[in-house]
């Protein structure tokens, strides 16, 4: 009832490979987010799953059904695009029940099914209007609309909330995570935002180059990423990687420290530094220190004075919370 | 990109329109080909031999074809001209801040959809017409002697006629091409201290080459298959005066229903219009590319 | 003292264009002014502006003679058939050339200009024997077929111009709801794109209404439109000025309509959307 299982996933555009032998399994009822960096093949994977793009190699599951070679029409995902796609000349009302039209679903049904979407997304007063009266978060709203009407076996997100503005993303957020969970309806939502990852996801998918690099839930992924990559990708500020000295010293090639868990000490023990840059935020400060051969760290302050610029510091990572990678970066574990 | 189920489809969907295409242009053009090969008599349909090279030799050996090939292109280069030098200056001065702007516009460009034979017919007779045409009349009242158009010269009334219709449709696509000119490019040129024609010369004629490479293009295109106005005035006449390459395939093919000889002319009609296209439109073509 | 010579440019300038203007239209204006003068008005040696005596006999005579109206018919059915038909061809080719591009995509278009570039007369001999032996001379059905190809290419090329800039999500959106490619063409892309369809329908109506090649060549009495009717003006005897005058408006009023209130589609069609 809605699990989604990929083996094997190849697909080139041009001399570029794009999905480099992907498996991923995604259960039931799921909210899985995947995250990376521009290029990654996010989107492209997505609309391989949708049946928009043909893959190259290997197979797209959807419960024990093979639909690689099936058209999207015909897979019963649903999918919310970046730029909401949504049928100019049609009223919000026919906007949403457009698919179930062509399912050949009688009127009265389509009415209710429109109009119980609508109620879901607070729409119903806007069910006679045109897409081009609709503010963007109005817009987005209907295409989400569109989205569940159908019941669909799974929903296909494609970073549906970056073209709203901070605020109402924010708050869309919640309203998808809370619409998912009373549907119950596996979902698949790519974004490169980790903020979004981090805070809507049951599993994180991380991908890079077309590849996995780690699969997993968010607390799992924060605090134990599996390489230097994902481990300079998730949390915000990034991690602070070091190389060199104070990594031999630990017997890895590449250390990992949250700006969480380095505290200011006093004396000599820690790594010297000058404060560079103090980001005030209101409920943390952020320093950044320049710490010489180990590049600029980040560490938050929770004091309420906080050093000035130009002040000489000493960092003092929590030893139990430093990551170690080892010279391919992958995590090696305690 | 789309999936394979998509462009399967899309083939399917693109087949009509380009078998329908093949149907009525490449293989009529076979037909040519093959046509222009044989003795064939539209009178005598039955007796259709093998001419071989003969229709060929027959055709440019006759100095009709030459005379027919410099009309034509006269046609064409004196009408391209007329409208171009023309087209440029007016449009210039229909894209100025004048009074009644857009119904200016709406008149000038009126002449170019005027159906051909029509408008042949009317310059034939109500204006050019030596006797009781505007034309005659005008010239007897400034004292001279009316021109006989269509016999003294037929071709000069043609590029006349077809002038009057294609100078609103170059004007048209050059006004268009001017009102997207930037209008700070000029004013910075006159802050620099340019005249009006440098201005023109260096701002306004670069931009709007694009639009003269595309008028060129299609002007080239319609003018070399010039045919119903004479059909309507001249008949080609007097003697060939005023034969261009298509009408002698017409009067080849359907005045003296020599069908093969016919398909010869039109092969070397297709034959210019190739050269001719390569040499003024193709550079033109490419500029489009951009 | 700059607004002073400002307003002389204007005025200047004004005048200059209404002169070009006027006398570009001016042939037009003499035709329209003939056919409501009488016969011997029309050939008097000094010809008349205004002070003549203003008729509608031209008019009458040429509706009431027999042959204008089959041939306005005519005109009308060829043009409006073989339009429909121009454009019932293209709409599918043009989707398919500008949502499934392929290496081929972009030959075919040239290919496609390319039947439009070659003069007619390359094709007449062929094409009138064809018609000659499929019993096609002198019929609708034949001229409909010849002009509605003769045009296939612009509107093709308006077409898929048209199509290439609108956006794919919004037809692959449509695909997701479940829809066919006919339904997805349809019902989502024919109603987003009515102003291109409706220039196009524009473009190809005027341009098989004024065709005159194919019409002369083919066509002699039965299926001819009006521009093989104003073709037999070419030299009748007597006095017959005032009626081609008439005539000649009647047979260009209804696309001089189309094209002046239409101008700037017009452009954009037979330039091939180049210039904007």
């Amino acid at each position: 009832m809605g699990r989604i299982t990929l083996s094997n996933l190849q697909k080139s555009l041009g001399s570029t490979t794009v999905i480099e032998n992907l498996t991923l399994e995604v259960a039931n009822g799921d909210f899985v987010v995947c995250v990376g960096p521009s290029g990654c093949g996010k989107t492209t994977l997505l609309r391989l799953i949708a049946g928009l793009e043909d893959v190259d190699a290997g197979s797209i599951r959807i419960d024990d059904r093979d639909v690689t070679l099936t058209p999207p029409s015909k897979r019963g995902l649903s999918m919310v695009f970046q730029s909401y796609a949504l049928y100019p000349h049609m009223t919000v009302r026919s906007n949403i029940g457009f698919a179930l039209k062509l399912a050949g679903a009688s009127q009265l049904e389509i009415n209710q099914k429109v109009e119980a979407a609508a109620e879901k997304l607070n729409l119903t007063k806007l069910l006679n209007r045109k897409p081009r009266e609709l503010s963007g978060g109005q817009r987005q709203r209907v295409a989400i609309g569109r989205a569940i009407v159908r019941k669909p076996t799974a929903f296909l997100f494609d970073e549906p909330l970056s073209n709203l503005d901070a605020a109402l993303r924010v708050q869309m957020r919640f309203e998808l995570v809370r619409l998912q969970k009373e549907l119950g309806i596996t979902s698949l939502y790519v974004t490169h935002d980790q903020t979004e990852a981090m805070t809507m996801a049951d599993k994180i998918v991380v991908l890079n180059a077309g590849s996995i690099v780690q699969y997993d839930t968010p607390l799992n992924i924060y605090r134990r990423p599996a390489t230097t990559f994902v481990a300079g990708f998730i949390g915000s500020p990034k991690m602070n990687l070091i190389t060199g000295g104070p990594a031999a010293e630990r017997n890895a090639a590449t250390i990992g420290v949250r700006p969480e868990h380095v505290a200011l000490g006093s004396g000599a023990s820690g790594w010297p530094g000058t404060v560079a840059v103090v980001e005030y935020l209101g409920s943390d400060t952020f320093l950044h220190v320049d710490a010489g051969a180990l590049g600029l760290l980040v560490v938050r302050s929770s004091g309420d004075a906080p050093p000035e610029r130009g002040t000489r510091v000493s960092l003092v990572p929590q030893e139990q919370n430093i990551h170690r990678f080892d010279m391919a970066g992958c995590l090696i574990s305690n | 990109m789309a999936t394979k189920h998509t462009q399967t489809v899309a083939r399917l969907l693109l087949a009509p329109a380009v078998i329908s295409l093949l149907l009525f242009s490449v293989i009529p053009l076979i037909f040519t080909i093959y046509f222009s090969f044989l003795h064939y008599s539209l009178l005598d349909a039955g007796a259709r031999t093998f001419a071989g090279l003969e229709n060929f030799q027959y055709v440019l050996t006759d100095p009709g074809l030459w005379q027919a090939l410099a009309n034509s292109l006269l046609l064409v280069t004196s009408i391209l001209v007329i409208t171009i030098a023309g087209g440029i200056p007016f449009a210039l001065l229909l894209n100025e801040p004048i009074f009644g702007r857009n119904i200016a516009r709406s008149v000038a460009i009126a002449p170019f959809f005027v159906m051909p034979t029509v408008n042949a017919l009317v310059w034939k007779h109500l204006l050019l017409n030596p006797v009781s045409g505007l034309f005659s009349w005008i010239a007897v009242t400034l004292g001279r002697t009316p021109i006989d158009w269509f016999s003294d010269a037929p071709l000069a009334a043609l590029v006349v006629i077809i002038a009057w219709q294609w100078l609103p449709f170059a004007t048209l696509i050059f006004l268009t091409a001017l009102q997207s000119l930037n209008s700070e490019q000029a004013e910075a040129a006159k802050l620099d201290g340019a005249t009006p024609i440098q201005t023109f010369y260096h701002v306004t004629l670069p931009h709007l080459s694009r639009s003269i490479a595309i008028v060129v293009l299609i002007e080239t295109i319609f003018l070399l298959s010039i045919f119903a106005e004479i059909f309507v005035t001249t008949g080609g006449g007097p003697g060939l005066a005023s034969t261009n390459l298509t009408f002698l395939v017409f009067s080849q093919a359907l005045i003296q229903f020599d069908a093969g000889a016919a398909s010869a002319i039109a092969l070397f009609a297709v034959l210019i219009a190739n050269i001719v296209s390569g040499v003024l439109a193709l550079p033109a073509a490419g500029r489009l590319e951009e | 003292m700059a607004g002073q010579s400002r307003a002389r440019h204007v005025i200047l300038t004004s005048c200059m264009a209404w002169a070009v203007a006027s006398l570009l239209f001016f042939p037009i204006f003499w035709t329209l002014l003939t056919s409501f003068k009488t016969e011997i008005e029309a050939v008097a040696s000094t010809p008349s502006l205004i002070r003549f005596h203003w008729t509608l006999e031209n008019y009458k005579a040429v509706l009431s003679a027999g042959d204008y109206l089959p041939h306005a018919i005519n005109s009308i059915i060829i043009s409006m058939t073989s339009t429909l038909l121009a454009i019932a061809l293209s709409i599918p080719a043009a989707w398919a050339l500008a949502m499934a591009p392929t290496k081929r995509t972009k030959s075919i278009l040239l290919w496609v200009l390319s039947t439009k570039m070659m003069p007619p007369v390359g094709v007449l001999v062929p094409i009138y024997l064809i018609y000659q032996r499929l019993d096609l001379l002198n019929t609708r059905t034949g001229l409909i077929a010849i002009v509605a190809l003769s045009n296939l290419p612009i509107v093709l090329w308006m077409l898929f111009s048209y199509f290439k800039e609108i956006p794919h999500e919004m037809l692959e959106a449509a695909r997701m709801d479940g829809a066919t490619p006919v339904q997805e063409i349809g019902l989502v892309l024919l109603p987003t794109s009515l102003p291109a369809i409706a220039s196009a329908f524009l473009l190809s109506f005027l341009l098989a209404w004024n065709e005159c090649f194919w019409t002369l060549n083919l066509s002699t009495s039965d299926a001819a439109p009006l521009s093989v009717y104003i073709a037999s003006f070419s030299s009748p005897e007597g006095l017959f000025w005032a009626k081609l005058s008439a005539a000649s408006i009647l047979a260009i009023a209804p696309v001089f309509a189309v094209g002046w209130f239409c101008q700037r589609q017009l452009v954009r069609g037979l330039t091939f959307g180049a210039v904007k």
